[in-house]
């Protein structure tokens, strides 16, 4: 779920670039919510488990198979040991996450399991996963065993969340925005043409950012900014007028000039953005991006309240 | 939610430095419910909160952040203009920001120092000078960023400000030390960067495995010691 707290110190958030598809897929799996997942980025995965898992998957439009039968997003799945878990490359969106039972218990550095790519620490050895990796998984919570009873049988239940819960990707994504800190510092074109035209996504895209291209957007003033506070959804404009949309792996303070923020609610669409894909944003109001992020969270809250039967 | 505590940094930097930590220091106290964390910044402190654990402490939804408005003005009654900075961490008193005076022992020998050439060529000295100049200042670090504990630190002699490197370099190794601009800092890990790098440092300036993670602080008084490459390597060992 990523390292906050130690922004003042230049660490980044990390964690999975949609967090909530990845708490929803351990509740799934009988997990805290906050287990420690894998993040997997345009597919091409195998894995082998050693012994008896609850697996759940969200994301894209992957098409997932345990020991080659098909499993649908967000449905809790019994893995047996010796069997394989394969995710291909995506019909639709980029990203996929995995929740297992007892989620993986790699070391918690800075409060977190998260992986730091760029500064090389957390995670699974603070790199990628590489082919012919082994890593430990914690133990199986009861509510976890109660499942692995039930399913014994059927294998994959027939329960799921809400679809948009586990699959956020969209046909013509929008992203709903709030004015940035330093929108007054471009021209009135510039806000137009924010708001109003697409951008499409460049190809040196990461989990630092998203690089967009279209429009030029024009600053009213040529003056250097001192640094300050970024953070995942902040849309930074750097010289060259092209935005740049900040995700998970940001660094944790910038100098270019903000123009937008896009609200939390919308990052798991930017999450699978690949490549080409066309997007346009949509400003909102504070007050609205609030009541969108309450309304994600209670509905979450009471979607861990309906999933207790399934673990008794 | 961006707090801006000054608007303009030159004028004055150390009182509005001092200024941002009371601010972030007011605010840790004041304990304000929904908030994650603080990031401070040259003339700004960033607060991070949670909308709805604030709601839930009883912020009304359609005014989350007039709600968070009205306790950050409250903290910030008690940040006076700031007098009485200066003491050492320890024996802070309330609302008197602590800092730690660090040594940072640097070996600005050629095989580690790119750039040294072009900076003493920019300021129109010998490399000694550039040396004795870098060594001679005292600085303070203004914020921490740019990569895990890369701290920016102000100070540095006008005569070596150094424009930075029209091509960043793509790797630059850990404990490079570096001038851009106005400003001098430091790589904790190795990373791409644009600024001209002057020589390297053996400390280590970010371990995840400590507590706090950092070696330098937004508000640390800095100075730099130069070291022969023996002593490096000795440190290194």
């Amino acid at each position: 779920m990523g390292r906050a707290g130690f922004r003042e110190f230049g660490v980044s958030l990390g964690g999975a670039l949609d967090p909530h598809a990845l708490r929803v897929a351990n509740l799934l799996a009988g997990n805290e919510e906050s287990a420690a997942g894998l993040e997997i980025t345009f597919g091409g995965l195998r894995l082998r488990f050693a012994d008896d898992r609850i697996v759940v998957w969200s994301g894209g439009n992957f098409d997932v198979r345990i020991a080659s039968t098909p499993l649908p997003v967000g449905h809790p799945v019994l893995v047996r040991g010796g069997e394989e878990f394969t995710i291909d490359s995506p019909a639709g969106g980029c990203r996929a996450w995995l929740a297992i039972s007892g989620g993986i218990d790699v070391p918690v550095v800075l409060g977190s399991r998260s992986g730091d790519l760029r500064a090389g620490f957390g995670g699974v050895k603070g790199r990628l996963v590489r082919d012919g990796e082994e890593f430990p998984l914690g133990e199986n919570m009861p509510r976890a065993k109660v499942l692995i009873e039930k399913l014994r049988t059927e294998k994959i239940a027939r329960w799921k969340p809400p679809h948009d819960w586990s699959s956020p990707t969209r046909r013509s994504p929008v992203l709903r925005y709030l004015r940035g800190a330093d929108s007054g510092r471009f021209v009135e074109s510039a806000l137009q043409h924010f708001s109003s035209e697409g951008f499409f996504v460049s190809p040196d895209s990461d989990r630092m950012g998203i690089r967009l291209d279209g429009a030029r957007l024009e600053r009213s003033e040529d003056v250097d900014l001192l640094s300050e506070a970024v953070a995942p959804g902040t849309v930074q404009v750097p010289p060259s007028g092209k935005p740049i949309l900040l995700l998970n792996d940001c660094q944790t303070i910038g100098g270019y000039p903000k123009i937008a923020h896009v609200i939390t609610v919308d990052l798991p669409i930017a999450a699978q953005l690949s490549p080409g894909d066309r997007i346009r944003f949509s400003e909102v109001s504070i007050r609205d991006a609030h009541a969108l992020l309450l309304e994600r969270e209670r509905n979450l809250e009471q979607f861990r309240r309906g999933l207790e039967p399934h673990f008794k | 939610m961006l707090i801006r505590v000054a608007e303009n940094f030159d004028q004055a930097p150390i009182d509005v430095l001092n200024n941002v930590l009371a601010t972030k220091s007011a605010l840790e106290a004041a304990q304000i419910p929904g908030v994650i964390e603080l990031a401070p910044a040259y003339t700004t402190v960033a607060l991070f909160c949670d909308p709805v654990r604030a709601i839930d402490a009883g912020a009304p939804i359609e005014d989350v952040f007039g709600w968070l408005e009205q306790r950050i003005q409250q903290a910030l009654k008690s940040v006076a203009a700031p007098k009485a900075f200066g003491a050492d961490r320890g024996r802070a008193g309330d609302n008197v920001p602590a800092y730690n005076s660090i040594e940072v022992p640097v070996c600005y020998d050629q095989e580690f120092a790119f750039d040294l050439d072009e900076v003493a060529r920019t300021a129109g000295v010998h490399l000694k000078e550039v040396v004795d100049l870098h060594c001679g200042a005292d600085y303070r670090v203004h914020c921490v960023g740019f990569t895990p504990g890369f701290p920016f630190l102000g100070g540095l002699p006008r005569q070596l400000a150094t424009p930075r490197r029209d091509v960043p370099r793509k790797e630059i190794p850990a404990g490079s030390v570096a001038i851009g601009g106005r400003q001098t800092g430091i790589y904790p890990i190795k990373s791409p960067g644009g600024w001209n790098v002057i020589g390297r440092t053996p400390l280590q300036l970010f371990d995840p495995q400590k507590d706090p993670p950092v070696l330098l602080r937004a508000g640390d008084r800095v100075r730099f010691r130069s070291i022969t490459r023996e002593e490096f390597e000795r440190a290194t060992k």
